[in-house]
C-alpha cells in the first residue's frame, strides 16, 4: 500500500495544545484506511495494525477514512509515528520522502495500548 | 564621531559650487563638511595629486525589495563564482548582478558611492524594501513607491479629484517612508492584471475610465502641488519595443504645458530602453538623436541613460507585460510577481553580447543619449542596475564617456552593421571630469533635492570620494584605463565623516540612513482622505489598513525631509 | 479588559492580520476572526510550557538560570567545528538574522524548514522562474481556482474565504462566479467543496501535469488515462484552464513531497507559464508556517540563497543535497544542531532524529517538545506573535508585523533577546 503523511486539522490543533497532549497523540498515532481495504485486511475500526516500510515499523490504531475512496492508499498525520516509516533519502534535494511511500499493512490482534516500535 | 579630517591638497571637483579642479583643502568634523578643522586630533589625508569629489549619488539602481530578492533567489548561478568572504567586522556575501545586501554596500563604497536610490518599491511590500535597505551597510538610501497603477490614484484622477490625490500621495510618502512618486508603464500594469498591456498614451485602461496620458498628467500636477523635491520618476510605456522612441518623446511632451519654468517636472528613466527607432527587430536602430534633440530643446525634462554593459545582467522591472515578452523572446526563466491593487513585477536573466546586432544597437543608443544631450545636469549615468548591467561597471561607462579611444576599443568588437546604421562612431565629444562629477553625483543629488548630498560645500554631509589619479598629469582620453581603475577602487571613501574605504578595500562598516519625504498639508484634507482610504481598504487589499503602515522606528537611521505641501 | 485589533495570526502561511484578541490582566480570554488552528494557539498558551532553562548534566536534566544556559550554549557553539542552525518557521525575521550572523561567524550551516516543505518549489523556480502574484489578485480577478496537492480546509482554514473561491473581489464576487478544482489522492473536505474533483494515483503528478501541458499547447494525448485520470477528464480541465479569464493554482506538499519532488514543481511551473501565452494564470505555494516565507526572504537577501547555506569556506555556499540540514545530519557531518522555531524531532524522519542523539543539541522553544526533551541546552522563549513582536512574511511574500498581546511569564525573554546575548558573547 502507499502511505501519505500530511496535515490534519486534529494534528494542527493538537500540536498547539502540546506535542505530548492526548489530542496530538490521538491525531498522529492513527492511520486512516479506505473501508474497503479494511475489509480486505480483516481489520475493524479502532483495531491495531502494523505498518512497515523499508525504514521502520510501527503499530497504530486503524480508523475508517472519511475521505474514501482511495484504494491502496493510507493516510497518517505528520508526527513521530509517521516519521518512523518515512524515507530519509533526499535524492539530492534536501527533502526526505514523506508521501507516496510503499508500506506493508497487517492487522495486529493484541490487547493493550498501541505503541511505537523500532 | 567628532572625527576631524582634513583632506589636503586634492584637485577638487564640486560642480554645485562651481569648483572645477582647483587645489583645495576639505575639512570634516562631526560628519559634516566644515570651514576648517584644528587640533592635534585631526586625521590628515594627503590628497596631493588626487581627485576629490563628493561621494557618488546613484539615482536609479534596483538594490532592495521583493523583486530584487526574487531575482537573487532565482539566480544561484549568479552567485557561485562571485563572492565576498567574511572579514573581521565585515559579513560574507555573494552575487554579481544580484548581490546580497552586505555586498551591495561594500561594493558601492569601494567605488566612492555613498548614496543610492531604490527606484521602484511596491507599496504593499514596502516593509520588505525597508528591511533590506536597513541591511545594506554604509550607503544612505531612499526608495520610490510605485503609484502609477495604484487603484486609489487611478480613481482620484479618473474623477478629477486632484486635491484628494495630493493628500493620498502625501499620506503614502509619510506612511511608507518613501521619497518620490514612481510611475512604470502607466496603465500597462493594471492591464497586465488581465494579461494585457497598453500600446500608447491614449489607450483605454480596462475597467477604468482613464488613459496613461491622464495618469501622467494627473500625477505630474499632484507632484507639483505637493512640492515634492524630485519630479515624477517615469518608466515610459512600450519599453523595449522597436520604434518606441516616439512614445518616449510623447511621454516627455505630454506634460510640457505644466512646466513652471523653474525646475524639471518629469524624469524619464533608463531612456536607452525607450529610444529605439525602426519598426521591427531586424530594422532596429537608435532613436537617440531624436530623443536627445527633444531633451536639448525642452528644459522641463531630465533623464538617465540606462547604459548597456556587455556582460551578464538580470532584467527586473515593475513592467510585468514587458518582462513576459522578454521571456517569450529569449525563453530564459521568468518570474512574475503582480501586487494587488498596485503594480506588477517581472524578472528574466539576460546577457548582452557584443556581436549581437540588437545588443550593439542598445549599447550605442545609451552612449548616443549621453553624448548628444548637451546639459550634463539633465542626463545621468546609470545602468538601471541590474537591467543593463551591474553597478560595479559604472567606471567602464565613465571610461566610454571621457574617451573616444575607449569607445573605439569597444566599437572594434561590436556588431559592425549596428555601427554603420548609427551615429556613435562619428561623435567625438568627450566628457570632462567636471561633467562626470555632475552626471554621477552633483546633478543627481540636485534633481533629487538632497541638499546635503552631491557637493562639498560647508554644511554638506561629509560623503567624499578620493580617486587616485592626477588630472594634470594624465590625458583623460588617452589614459582612460587608468581613470577607470581609479574609479573602480577609490583611494578613500568617506561616509558621514568616517573613512570606510581605503585603496578599494572596505575598512569599516557603518549603518547608512534612509531618507524620506514628510509632507505637511491641510489637516482637514488629510483627515478626509485617510478616512476615505481606510473605509475602502478591506475591499481593496487583503491586509488591514494598519498593517500597511511603516513605523519610523523600523528604519535603522531615519532622515525625513520636511516638505510643505501646497494644499 | 482590552481588545487588541490587527493582530497577525502566528500559525499558517495565510498570516491573517484581522484577528482581535481580548486580553485581561495579561491573560488571553478570547480571539475573534481566527480559525480553529489560530484560536487554538492563542488560547492554549499555558499548556506544556518550558518555564526554566534546562541543561543536560551527566545525562540528567538540571534546571538552571538563563545566564548559565546562555554561557553553556556559547561554549558549545565556540567548541563546535561545524554547527547547524536550523528551524525558523515559527519565529520572526529579526531572530533569523541573528542566527545567520552566528552561522557566518562560526563557519557553520544555516538551513530552514522549507527544506522539508517547499524546498522543492525553490529548486523548481531556480530552474524555471515562477509566474506568481499576491493573494489579492486572486480574490479580485480569479474565475478559476485550483488546489493541487493541498487541503486548505484543514491546513489553511480561512484561505478560501479570504483569498480563494469564497472571497469577494472587485471584479469577481463570491463562490458562484468562480469554478473550483481540487486535485488530490483522497477526497478531502476541500475536494468535497470543489466543482471538479480529480483524484490522482499517488506519485503520478508529474505525468499528469505533463499531459495537461501537452493539451494546453494544443497537442493530443495518445493514451486513455494518465495517473488514474481519464484523458477526457484531463481535456476538461485543460479547457477550463485555457478558457479562464484569470486562473490561480495553489499547490502544496502533495507536489513537493511526492515522488518527483522538484520535478513536479517544474512541471507545474511550465504548465502555468505556458498558460500565460493564452490567458492570465498565476501560482502560489501554500506555505505551512507563518514565517517560513520570511526565513527564505531573509536567508536570500543576506546570503544570496533561500536555504541550505554553508559558511564553512568563509562565504555562503549552496548545494541542496550536500548543504541541506537533513543530509548533513544524516551523514554525521555536524557536531552541533542549534534549533530555533521548529521541532525537528517530531517532523523529521526517524533515522535523522536518531542521528541527533550523536550531536550536541541546543533548542530555543516556548513549549516542551520532543526536541526539547533531547536537547543538551533548552532555553524557554516567548511565543512569537503573541508574547513578542517582529516581522513575518505571508505565503505570497507580503511582509506583515507580528504583535505582542501579552507578556511572557516572568524570566522568559524573546528569542531575539536570547540570541542577541549569545551572539554578543560569541563575537
Amino acid at each position: 500500500m502507499i502511505l501519505i503523511s500530511g496535515r490534519s486539522l486534529e494534528q494542527g490543533l493538537g500540536k498547539e495544545a502540546s506535542k505530548f497532549s492526548k489530542r496530538y497523540i490521538d491525531a498522529t498515532m492513527v492511520c486512516q484506511i479506505d473501508p474497503k481495504d479494511m475489509n480486505t485486511l480483516n481489520v475493524s475500526e479502532g483495531e491495531n495494525v502494523r505498518i512497515s516500510s523499508q525504514y521502520g515499523s510501527i503499530i497504530v490504531k486503524a480508523v475508517k477514512s472519511k475521505y474514501a475512496p482511495h484504494p491502496g492508499v493510507i493516510f497518517m498525520a505528520y508526527g513521530p509515528w509517521a516519521n518512523s516509516l518515512t524515507n530519509p533519502e533526499t535524492h539530492g534535494t534536501g527533502m526526505p520522502s514523506f508521501k507516496g511511500l510503499e508500506v506493508e499493512v497487517e492487522p495486529v490482534k493484541v490487547t493493550g495500548q498501541p505503541q511505537k516500535e523500532g | 564621531m567628532s572625527g576631524k579630517i582634513l583632506i589636503k591638497n586634492g584637485f577638487v571637483f564640486d560642480p554645485m559650487n562651481g569648483v572645477n579642479g582647483e587645489v583645495m583643502d576639505i575639512a570634516v568634523e562631526n560628519g559634516k563638511i566644515v570651514e576648517e578643522v584644528k587640533g592635534a586630533d585631526v586625521k590628515v589625508i594627503d590628497a596631493t595629486g588626487m581627485v576629490v569629489m563628493p561621494g557618488g549619488v546613484d539615482i536609479h539602481s534596483h538594490i532592495a525589495g521583493s523583486k530584487v530578492n526574487s531575482g537573487r533567489a532565482l539566480r544561484p548561478e549568479d552567485h557561485y563564482r562571485d563572492y565576498e568572504p567574511r572579514k573581521p567586522g565585515l559579513r560574507s556575501g555573494v552575487g554579481r548582478t544580484v548581490p546580497s545586501t552586505f555586498v551591495i554596500g561594500y561594493r558601492y563604497a569601494r567605488m566612492g558611492y555613498t548614496t543610492v536610490i531604490e527606484p521602484a518599491t511596491p507599496m504593499l511590500k514596502q516593509r520588505h524594501t525597508i528591511e533590506e535597505l536597513n541591511d545594506i551597510p554604509i550607503i544612505d538610501k531612499a526608495s520610490f513607491p510605485l503609484v502609477g497603477d495604484c487603484w486609489f490614484v487611478m480613481e482620484y484622477i479618473e474623477k478629477n479629484m486632484l486635491k484628494e490625490c495630493v493628500a493620498y500621495s502625501a499620506w503614502l510618502l509619510k506612511a511608507l517612508k518613501g521619497y518620490a512618486l514612481k510611475i512604470v508603464n502607466p496603465g500597462g500594469l493594471e492591464s497586465w492584471g488581465w494579461g494585457g498591456n497598453v500600446r500608447g498614451l491614449d489607450d483605454n485602461i480596462p475597467n477604468f475610465n482613464l488613459t496613461p496620458r491622464e495618469i501622467l498628467r494627473g500625477l505630474c500636477k499632484v507632484n507639483q502641488m505637493l512640492n515634492i523635491p524630485h519630479p515624477i520618476h517615469v518608466h515610459a510605456n512600450r519599453l523595449g519595443q522597436p520604434g518606441n522612441y516616439k512614445t518616449l518623446i510623447d511621454t516627455m511632451d505630454c506634460v510640457r504645458d505644466l512646466y513652471d519654468g523653474y525646475k524639471p517636472i518629469i524624469y524619464l528613466t533608463h531612456c536607452q530602453f525607450n529610444s529605439y527607432a525602426g519598426e521591427s527587430w531586424i530594422e532596429l536602430t537608435s532613436g537617440a538623436p531624436e530623443v536627445a534633440d527633444y531633451v536639448n530643446k525642452h528644459p522641463h525634462v531630465v533623464i538617465d541613460i540606462g547604459q548597456v554593459i556587455f556582460s551578464n545582467a538580470t532584467t527586473m522591472t515593475a513592467d510585468g507585460p514587458f518582462q513576459f515578452q522578454l521571456h517569450l523572446l529569449t525563453d530564459y526563466k521568468w518570474v512574475n510577481a503582480d501586487v494587488e491593487c498596485e503594480t506588477s513585477a517581472g524578472i528574466v536573466p539576460f546577457r548582452y553580447k557584443k556581436r549581437n546586432y540588437v545588443h550593439a544597437i542598445q549599447w550605442i543608443t545609451g552612449l548616443e543619449l549621453a553624448l548628444m544631450i548637451k546639459d550634463p545636469w539633465r542626463v545621468f549615468l546609470t545602468t538601471d542596475h541590474p537591467n543593463a548591467g551591474p553597478f560595479t561597471e559604472y567606471p567602464r561607462v565613465v571610461g566610454w564617456l571621457i574617451s573616444r579611444k575607449a569607445r573605439e576599443a569597444t566599437m572594434k568588437k561590436v556588431n559592425a552593421r549596428a555601427l554603420k546604421r548609427t551615429m556613435l562612431d562619428s561623435i567625438d565629444r568627450e566628457y570632462s571630469l567636471y561633467e562626470i562629477a555632475i552626471v554621477t553625483r552633483a546633478g543627481t543629488a540636485n534633481v533629487l533635492g538632497l541638499k546635503s548630498k552631491g557637493h562639498l560645500g560647508v554644511g554638506a554631509d561629509a560623503d567624499i570620494a578620493i580617486y587616485g589619479f592626477n588630472p594634470r598629469n594624465i590625458d583623460l582620453s588617452r589614459d582612460y584605463k587608468l581613470v577607470r581603475r581609479a574609479f573602480r577602487r577609490a583611494a578613500y571613501t568617506i561616509k558621514g565623516g568616517e573613512v570606510v574605504c581605503v585603496n578599494g578595500e572596505v575598512v569599516k562598516s557603518t549603518e547608512g540612513s534612509i531618507f524620506w519625504i514628510n509632507p505637511s498639508i491641510s489637516q482637514d484634507l488629510e483627515d478626509a482622505v485617510i478616512s476615505d482610504i481606510r473605509g475602502k481598504f478591506r475591499d481593496y487589499y487583503t491586509v488591514e489598513f494598519d498593517s500597511y503602515l511603516i513605523d519610523e522606528s523600523l528604519l535603522v537611521n531615519s532622515r525625513p525631509l520636511q516638505v510643505k505641501g501646497g494644499v | 479588559m482590552e481588545v487588541i485589533k490587527n493582530v497577525l495570526c502566528p500559525f499558517c502561511g495565510c498570516c491573517c492580520d484581522d484577528l482581535e484578541v481580548e486580553v485581561d490582566s495579561n491573560k488571553i480570554i478570547n480571539v475573534r476572526n481566527a480559525c480553529a488552528l489560530g484560536r487554538g494557539k492563542f488560547l492554549s498558551l499555558g499548556e506544556h510550557r518550558l518555564l526554566k532553562p534546562l541543561v543536560r548534566v551527566n545525562g540528567e536534566y538540571v534546571e538552571t538560570d538563563l545566564d548559565k544556559a546562555i554561557e553553556k550554549a556559547v561554549e558549545m557553539v565556540k567548541n563546535s567545528s561545524y554547527p547547524v542552525f536550523y528551524g525558523f518557521g515559527c519565529t520572526s525575521c529579526e531572530a533569523i538574522k541573528l542566527c545567520l550572523e552566528m552561522a557566518d561567524l562560526s563557519g557553520g550551516l544555516a538551513d530552514n524548514i522549507s527544506v522539508v516543505c517547499h524546498g522543492p518549489t525553490i529548486l523548481g523556480l531556480q530552474d524555471m522562474g515562477i509566474p506568481s502574484a499576491t493573494l489579492g489578485q486572486v480574490r479580485h480577478r480569479a474565475d478559476l481556482i485550483i488546489y493541487w496537492g493541498c487541503n486548505p480546509v484543514e491546513a489553511h482554514p480561512r484561505h478560501m474565504l479570504r483569498y480563494g473561491p469564497l472571497s469577494n473581489g472587485r471584479f469577481v464576487a463570491g463562490r458562484k462566479n468562480r469554478r473550483m478544482v481540487v486535485v488530490d489522492v483522497r477526497r478531502t473536505p476541500t475536494a468535497a467543496m470543489a466543482d471538479v474533483f480529480i483524484q490522482v494515483k499517488p506519485n503520478s503528478d508529474f505525468e499528469i501535469l505533463t499531459a495537461l501541458r501537452a493539451l494546453v499547447n494544443d497537442l493530443d494525448l495518445e493514451v486513455e488515462e494518465v495517473g488514474g485520470v481519464s484523458a477526457a477528464k484531463l481535456e476538461e480541465l485543460a479547457d477550463m484552464m485555457v478558457n479562464a479569464k484569470f486562473g490561480a493554482l495553489f499547490f502544496g506538499l502533495g507536489l513537493t513531497m511526492s515522488y518527483g519532488k522538484e520535478h513536479n514543481i517544474e512541471s507545474a511551473i511550465a504548465l502555468v507559464r505556458d498558460l500565460n501565452k493564452k490567458t492570465k494564470f498565476i501560482m502560489i505555494p501554500m506555505r505551512g508556517h507563518f514565517n517560513v516565507t520570511g526565513a527564505n526572504e531573509v536567508f536570500t537577501w543576506q546570503t544570496g540563497y533561500p536555504f541550505c547555506v554553508d559558511f564553512s569556506m568563509g562565504y555562503p555556499r549552496y548545494n541542496p543535497g550536500e548543504t541541506s540540514a537533513i543530509d548533513v545530519i544524516a551523514r554525521g557531518d555536524c557536531d552541533l544542531v542549534f534549533v530555533v522555531g521548529a521541532d525537528p524531532c517530531s517532523h523529521l524522519p526517524h533515522h535523522i532524529v536518531e542521528k541527533l542523539k550523536n550531536v550536541k543539541l541546543i533548542v530555543l522553544d516556548p513549549a516542551v517538545t520532543p526536541t526539547v526533551k533531547m536537547a543538551d541546552v533548552a532555553i524557554p522563549v516567548a511565543y512569537v506573535g503573541i508574547e513578542a513582536g517582529g516581522t513575518a512574511y505571508r505565503m505570497d511574500g507580503v511582509p506583515l508585523q507580528l504583535r505582542k498581546v501579552v507578556d511572557p511569564p516572568p524570566g522568559i525573554l524573546s528569542d531575539v533577546d536570547v540570541l542577541n546575548q549569545i551572539l554578543r558573547r560569541l563575537k
